[in-house]
């Protein structure tokens, strides 16, 4: 039996089938019994939850209208701020930091009458692939969990899929949403850059920072990226343009959409299963009518090599402010005020985050800077034109979201830049600012999923949803659930 | 292949990322950074003689807001994470010892 969707659950709290407390009760109850083996969550506040479902049952009695997400359980990733509770980022250095306000996707998700019940854990400040790099242990994958979710949203795409939840925000620096949605076999979306408030999300990297929905399917998706989309004035970077009604515009049909092929998507070190899995989407979406057009991406090899100058050098100077003295991690006993600041950030921030921080330093830093930082951004200027010439010709462009399917706790942990290249075909997608999201389309012949990318223009993300819900329409690969999927309440 | 980064430099930037790695993390270090450098140099075979750089995906700039008085934290809110406070002030070590001492 397949997992109930957001809409489903939501519906049916609307219709008074089923009170949005049982569905909190199930939540939480899933939480009891799949966490200590799947750790999903970092932390949740279940009085809270059960208090916030019982005031929307109260509503509904009394036939009050409610909001879109009524009494669903939802949760969001640990780096997006909660006046509740902690906000660790999966971080010793903010073990005890409570945030002192919200972030704007948790006003717009409480205002629409949704019940945070917890927050989702995490690779280190949203720094890994695997989340691994969690402070508080790593988050194991439903589909076989002596493998990774991916990451760095891991434990939002591993408690959607799971059924612990119907749906999770994550955010995308350079894949952590898509990654993890294909990992898991559920469904993730990386909107335009500008289109989600960051306000409230602890900054990675500002220019490639965006928050996105894992859900079970791309109507779910529709519907919370049309609740947490828009202008806020205060994220100067979320752009002011209209927010359409995504979820109603899904089932327009599609004239003769244009699928773009990238060679570039299909290259060395792709895992052939993967390839094979993605090759049978690419058919589905051509015995739909489409026309599938090659197109070229000749700088995309040069994308991971960009990334992670790009996002390490911002995120030097991101994190400066973990300074032992506002807030966060401070050492016992410091020798003077250097020591304050080098003790303290040492002894609060895991080994990839300092990693990255000295990347980052490095390519910022005197002697370095043209050669590295500022080479990185030309060639940035290469990616998002090929991006531009491609989209010219095509609406989306179709590929792999990785190249291999999960791959084993503690295969890749020694070793960060074999860790990085696994990022190949999702980090172009943030140097570029435009929208990917990636859906379930197979599985490998060891039972692991494999996720299908779909990337538009800026600001397309109306089409590339539409793109991608045909694509469910014709396919049932997002309705799998694995074994240890909670059953769902009602 | 010589090494791209020595462990003196190391030493260099984790003071300059005010870090402090251990003597074992040096060494590490150097040999993790100095193979993610070594990939990241395929970057220098790209022609960008007359590409202009890309800080910010999307053309936005000169953000403005009305000037308007509005509410912010509290002392105590603002205060309220800090590892060591001092009534309304964050504590710090003394920092001016260091230049005479």
């Amino acid at each position: 039996m397949g997992l109930p969707s957001l809409i489903e659950v939501r519906d049916s709290i609307r219709a008074g089938r089923v009170a949005a407390r049982e569905w909190v009760r199930g939540a939480l109850e899933a939480i009891e019994r799949l966490d200590p083996q799947l750790h999903c969550l970092v932390s949740h506040d279940a009085e809270r939850a059960r208090a916030l479902a019982a005031r929307v049952d109260e509503r509904i009695a009394r036939g009050e209208s409610v909001g879109p997400l009524a009494g669903v359980p939802l949760l969001i990733k640990d780096n997006i701020c909660t006046r509740f509770g902690r906000t660790t980022c999966g971080s010793r250095m903010l073990e005890n930091f409570a945030a002192p306000y919200d972030a704007h996707v948790v006003e717009r998700l409480e205002s629409a009458g949704a019940v945070i019940v917890g927050k989702a854990n995490l690779d280190e400040f949203a720094m890994g692939s695997s989340t691994e790099n969690s402070a508080y242990g790593p988050t194991r994958n439903p589909w076989d969990p002596s493998r990774v979710p991916g990451g760095s949203s891991g434990g939002s795409a591993a408690a959607v899929a799971a059924g612990i939840v119907p749906a999770a925000l994550g955010s995308d620096t350079g894949g952590s949403v898509r990654q993890p949605a294909g990992f898991c076999g559920v469904t993730g979306l990386k909107p335009t850059y500008g289109r989600v408030s960051r306000y409230g999300l602890v900054a990675y990297g500002s220019s490639l920072d965006q928050i996105g929905p894992l859900t079970r399917d791309v109507r779910d998706a529709a519907l919370l990226l049309g609740v947490v989309a828009g202008r806020d004035p205060r994220d100067s970077t979320s752009v002011d343009r209209p927010v359409p009604d995504y979820l109603a515009e899904l089932d327009r049909p599609l004239d003769r959409v244009r699928v773009g092929l990238a060679d570039e998507y299909f290259g060395e070190g792709l895992d052939p299963e993967v390839r094979a899995a993605v090759e049978s989407a690419i058919e589905v979406y051509r015995k739909a009518g489409a026309d599938v057009v090659p197109v070229r991406l000749p700088h995309m090899k040069y994308a991971i090599a960009c990334y992670y100058l790009v996002a390490t050098a911002e995120a030097s100077s991101n994190l400066a402010r973990y300074d032992g003295v506002h807030y966060g991690h401070r050492t016992a006993a410091p020798a003077d005020y250097i020591d304050l600041y080098c003790a303290s950030r040492q002894e609060g921030f895991g080994p990839e985050v300092r990693r990255r921080i000295m990347l980052g330093t490095y390519a910022l830093s005197s002697g370095y800077y043209d050669a590295y930082y500022l080479k990185a951004l030309k060639v940035r200027t290469l990616i998002k034109r090929d991006f531009e010439r491609a989209f010219a010709e095509v609406d989306v462009i179709a590929g792999p979201t990785s190249p291999a399917p999960a791959w084993l706790i503690g295969e890749k942990v020694n070793d960060p830049l074999a860790m990085y290249l696994m990022d190949i075909y999702t980090v172009s997608v943030n140097l570029a600012g435009i929208p990917g999201i990636s859906i379930p389309c197979g599985f490998t012949s060891g039972g692991l999923p494999v996720g299908l990318q779909l990337l538009g223009p800026h600001f397309a993300e109306e089409r590339l949803l539409r793109v991608a819900h045909a694509f469910q329409a014709r396919t049932d690969w997002h309705t799998r659930v694995p074994p240890v999927a909670a059953s769902p309440a009602g | 292949m010589a090494a791209k980064i020595d462990e003196a430099q190391v030493r260099h930037i984790a003071l300059l990322s005010r870090l402090k790695p251990t003597d074992e993390e040096v060494r590490l270090f150097a040999e993790q950074l100095s193979s993610i450098l070594a990939y990241v140099d395929q970057l220098s075979e790209v022609d960008t003689a007359d590409v202009p750089p890309t800080a910010h995906p999307l053309p936005v700039c000169n953000v403005f807001r009305a000037d308007e008085p509005a509410g912010s934290l509290s002392p105590d809110e603002a205060l309220a994470n800090a590892p060591q406070r001092d009534g309304h002030f964050f504590a710090v070590p003394k920092v001016l010892e260091q230049d005479s001492a």
